[in-house]
Order: C-alpha cells, then structure tokens, then sequence
C-alpha cells in the first residue's frame, strides 16, 4: 500500500511534466497539440543521443533537449500557427493539422532510425550526482541504488524524473506569476480577445509558450525510456492519449492543475495496477470520461462546457 | 428534376453499380472490400462530423462494437450472419445511446472524450477477465459463417443506405437544421429547431452505419483480434478522408476515398514510412490551404457542389 502510494506520486510528478506542456500550448492558443507524444519520443532519443554519442549521464540531455525544442517550437509556431487561427474552426483543425504533423514527425524517425526498441541503461542516469559524491565526499564510485522513501526502496531514475519535474513545474510556476511575459501569458489565457484589444502582442507571448510547452514535453521524453523502460517511434500516439488523461483530470487550460492531475492519476494508476490489475488499462479511459461529464473543468477550473 | 433524385441518380447509382461489377473484372476483391468499408465510414463522419461540427476521434468505438456484436451473435447463438450483421449494427447504436452525454461536451473536449470511449470499449472487449464471452485479447474466429462474396454485397448495400441518408440530409430541413445547428446552436433554437433532438439524431444515424460496417467487416475478415476492429487507424483515415474531399457535401468524402486511400495502396504496403510521410504532409498542407477539402476547389469558383 505504502509502496503504491509513494510510486503513484513519484509517477504522478513525472506524468505532471508530461502533461504539463501539452496544457500551456491548449490554453493560451486553444489548440489540440496531438504531436504532443512525438515531441515526448524525439526527446528521448536525444537522450539516448547524448549517451550513444558522449557516454555521459543523459542528465544532461534535458538543457539540450529544452532548448533545441524550445528553438523548434518557435519556428514551428510561425510556419503553422498563425494560418490555422485565420481559418474557420481552428481547434477542431488544430487536432487534424497536429496528427499530420506527429505522422510526419513518426515516419520521419522511423525513416532514420528504423522501428526497433531504444533503450538507456538506467543506472547511467544520476552518475553525475555519485561522481560529485565521490570527488567531495570519497566513497564507493558507481551507478545511484534504490533510494529508501518511507522504508521501501524506489529506482532511482523515478526519484530523479520526479525531483526533475517538480523543478520544472516550478518554474513554470515562476514564469506564470512571476515575470512579465508569464502575466501577459495568463491574460491571453482567461480572453483572448480583450488581451488583444488590450494591445498585448497576442503572437509573441503565443509563441513563447508555444516552444516552451514543446520544450517541456522534450524534457519529459528525457526520461521517458527510464519511466517506461524503452522507446520506439510508436511510443508517441500512446503518449498523447496519457497527457489528455492527466491534463484533463487536472483541467485544461489551466497549466498547474495539471501538477494535481498527474499525481491523482499516477497514483490512481498504481493503486488500480495493484489491486484490479485486469482492469487497470480501462479506468484511465473511464475516470476521464466521467471527469469530462461530471466535472468537465476538471479538478480545478472553470466552467467550460458549453451547451 | 428535385436535386434529391438527381444526387440518387447520378451519385450514388453508378457508384454502387460501379462496385457491384467490379469484382468480375478486378481480381483484388479485398482492396474493393476495404474502399466499400471506408466509403461507408467517411460518409458515417460526414454525417456527425459534417452536419453536426462534432469530432470523433473514437469513432472505431462503434465499427468494433458492430463487430464484436456480430461475433458474439454467431458464437453464442449461432444466428445467420445477415441477422448477426443488423444485431452489430443496434450494438452500436446502443453504445452510442450509452454516450450521448458526451454530445453536451464541446470542440475538442468531445473529440477527447469520444477517443477515450472508444479506447474503454476497446479495453473493456480485449478484457481477459471476459474470456467465456468475447474471447478477450485472444481474437474470435468465425470460419462458419465466412463467405467473402455475400459480405461484400452486404457492405455495398450498406453503403447505399448510408448514401441515401447522406442525400437526405444534404436535400431537407433536417439536415439544413443540423447544419443551422452547427453554425449557431443557440439561434437555431431560438429558430425553433430541437437542437438535442436533431444532434442526438444525427449521431446514432452515424453510429448504426459504422455499426453495421463493422459487422460486415467481421463476417468478412472472420478471425480478428480486438486490435483489429479498434485500430485507431479506421477513426483517422475516415476523418482524413471526410476531410481531404470535404464534408457536408456528398461527393466529398467519396473523392477523398477514392484518392487518398488509392494512393495508400499504392505505396503504402511497399514502404509503409513514406506513406505515413506524404500522408502527413498532404494533411498538413490540407489545413493550411484548403480546410474545407478538395470540393472547395470548385466551390470557391462559384460551382455548386452537392
């Protein structure tokens, strides 16, 4: 039970960081990102890059990966974004043009790096911290073991992927209620319109979150082949379908819910897997349908059900 | 002539006469089989898609229920498989009742929440835990009832039928009120239209016809797995398809069939990467630049397009 618990939220935390990006990029421009699980997968095989090529701890993939996304992010935003808000029904378009990319995005991959499973031996993740330990502190050099939370033992990749996404989520965190930009991206979320008619440069602040919301999900993908143990240019449509599940159970639209949603999903995910485990693949799917229709604004937010 | 008997005569007569003599003089009846099974299921999101503005990513939820329900009628009560087929075909229509209330969700919240049933469906089917009943992960075989050429009839007078409605809609107040109804729901209703009425009308119509295709496809392909009949792959390629002809008109979704799933075959099976590639662009490059689909082609031209 204890055990269950602590990997739900340990779990939880990391499908926060999954979500977490897909939910800036729905509200602040009302699109569907459906290559959202793609930008997962191409993070994690820079990932499985950087140890290939370097043979260093694929810590050090997430700066990269953010910023290489985040820099994609932008550029893509100018090449699709703004046509799709000029057309008719941009977010029903939005879901139609994003699977078009995530399709190009999947054969593209598949194209240069075949269809076979990568995976990232796990103990490489976290060297950096035992090589610190051992320069300042001596002791035994060597891969991190379980870390004891609460008497049980945990992998380390899930404390690190956790501790991770709690800093990503606060800085996400900061970058909303702390700066500038992050004000004007909460006025463009709650009316577009009136932050536009307020002067607000609706496109700049659209396409900063724009590539930080694909940045976040590149940062996700880093730790993707140690949370689900391998990646294939596949793993992107499943990927996708988990985030809606955690944004929505948070609330979409609103970019910290999705810290809430994640952990009550990781840990209703376990607790399932644990107790009913023939069931476990059908409840996500069940408890969304029911947060959409009993709660459609999640577990925290506003009303949006129309109708 | 009333435009209805004109699209009748001229549209969906020499299609459905067109299928009915192919496959004396084309030898792949399989392939003809599969453009029978997506015309029908391009027209089924025409109909909630086109006329009604709702999404549905979960559409395979409805031809898998109409297969399972096909399977289930032969295995257990050994029924003869025309019967089984409509038996598929009020499954789905059943579990599109049991999902109305997702019609009250809106935009992408409903094309979220129709993916997420028809992923339930198919977890709940794929169930070990309910071997005894629909054979769980482990597929069903059917080899008594399999006769390719019956099917095959039986898809193309199902195609027909959904035809017909298609005609229908595009030709009365029905469907020039579903239509009102997407543009606008609140002044519709104020216009007197029964919004909840005409929706949930529209949506059960399009669940009975990917019902009844699915169970075609069962009496068909007889050995399947839940895999199978729940491909995400059949919601996507029907929507493609709606889309890359253009929906609510009748020759939309026919064109979008006939050149996106011809190409599909043929490169698609050789090098199923580039495919995926070139598919995805054409997507791409369809919402950017024609978002209401080939038709708008002629449409923006001032032509009348049915």
């Amino acid at each position: 039970m204890t055990y269950a618990l602590v990997a739900g939220v340990l779990f939880g935390l990391y499908f926060s960081l999954v979500g977490i990006g897909l939910n800036l990029v729905f509200g602040v421009m009302r699109i569907v990102n459906l290559a959202h699980g793609d930008m997962l997968m191409l993070g994690a095989f820079i990932a499985v890059g950087v140890v290939g090529v370097f043979g260093i701890d694929p810590l050090f993939a997430v700066p990269l990966a953010f910023v290489v996304f985040v820099l994609a992010g932008l550029l893509l935003y100018w090449v699709l974004v703004p046509r799709l808000q000029g057309s008719a029904n941009p977010e029903m378009l939005s879901i139609i043009l994003f699977f078009g990319l995530s399709q190009v995005i999947e054969a593209v991959t598949t194209i240069f790096a075949g269809t076979s499973e990568r995976s990232i031996q796990s103990r490489l993740l976290g060297t950096v911290f035992t090589t610190i330990k051992v320069k300042w502190f001596g002791g035994k050099a060597g891969g991190a073991g379980p870390i004891q939370i609460l008497g049980q033992g945990f992998p380390a990749p899930w404390v690190i992927a956790a501790v991770t996404s709690l800093i990503a989520i606060g800085l996400v965190y900061l970058y909303l209620y702390r700066t500038r930009l992050g004000t004007l991206t909460r006025a463009v979320m709650s009316r577009r319109d009136e932050a536009l008619a307020t002067g607000i440069d609706v496109d700049r602040v659209s396409a900063a979150a724009f590539g930080i919301g694909l940045g976040l999900a590149a940062v996700a993908g880093v730790f993707a082949p140690f949370m689900f143990g391998s990646v294939t240019p596949a793993f992107g449509a499943d990927a996708t379908v988990t985030s809606f599940a955690i944004v929505v159970l948070g609330s979409l639209g609103n970019p910290l819910g999705t810290a809430l949603g994640g952990v009550v999903y990781g840990v209703f995910y376990m607790l399932v897997q644990t107790y009913l485990s023939s069931w476990a693949d059908l409840l996500p799917y069940v408890l969304l349908i029911l947060i959409l229709l009993l709660r459609p604004s999640g577990l925290l937010g506003r009303r949006v059900r129309v109708a | 002539m009333p435009d209805t008997s004109k699209h009748l005569l001229f549209i969906l007569a020499p299609l459905v006469v067109v299928f009915a003599v192919l496959p004396g003089v084309y030898q792949n009846h399989l392939l003809l089989f599969n453009f029978v099974i997506f015309l029908i299921l391009a027209q089924g999101v025409n109909i909630i898609y086109g006329f009604t503005g709702y999404l549905p990513f979960g559409y395979v939820g409805f031809f898998g229920a109409g297969a399972y329900g096909f399977a289930i009628m032969v295995m257990h009560l050994q029924t003869p498989a025309p019967l089984a087929v409509l038996v598929g075909g009020v499954v789905a229509v059943a579990l599109g009742l049991l999902l109305t209330p997702l019609l009250r969700l809106s935009g992408a919240y409903f094309a979220i929440a129709n993916l997420a049933a028809s992923l339930a469906v198919l977890h709940f089917v794929a169930n070990p835990a309910l071997e005894n009943i629909t054979k769980g992960p482990y597929g069903v075989s059917l080899t008594g009832t399999f006769n390719p050429t019956d099917a095959y009839y039986a898809a193309i007078a199902v195609l027909a039928l959904t035809l017909g409605g298609v005609v229908y809609l595009k030709n009365s107040a029905f469907g020039l009120a579903l239509q009102a109804v997407r543009e606008d729901a609140v002044s519709a209703s104020m216009a007197g239209v029964n919004v909840v009425k005409m929706r949930v009308i529209a949506w059960l119509a399009s669940a009975l016809v990917a019902g009844l295709a699915g169970g075609i496809y069962a009496w068909y392909v007889s050995v399947f797995y839940p895999d199978n009949v729940f491909s995400s792959d059949f919601s996507i390629f029907a929507i493609v398809f709606a889309l890359f002809g253009g929906v609510a008109t009748i020759i939309g979704p026919i064109v979008g069939v006939l050149i996106l799933y011809g190409i599909y075959n043929l490169i698609g099976f050789t090098t199923p990467q580039y495919f995926q590639l070139i598919y995805g662009l054409l997507i791409m490059g369809l919402v950017l630049f024609l978002p209401a689909g080939l038709v708008s082609l002629a449409t923006r031209r001032g032509w009348n397009v049915p």
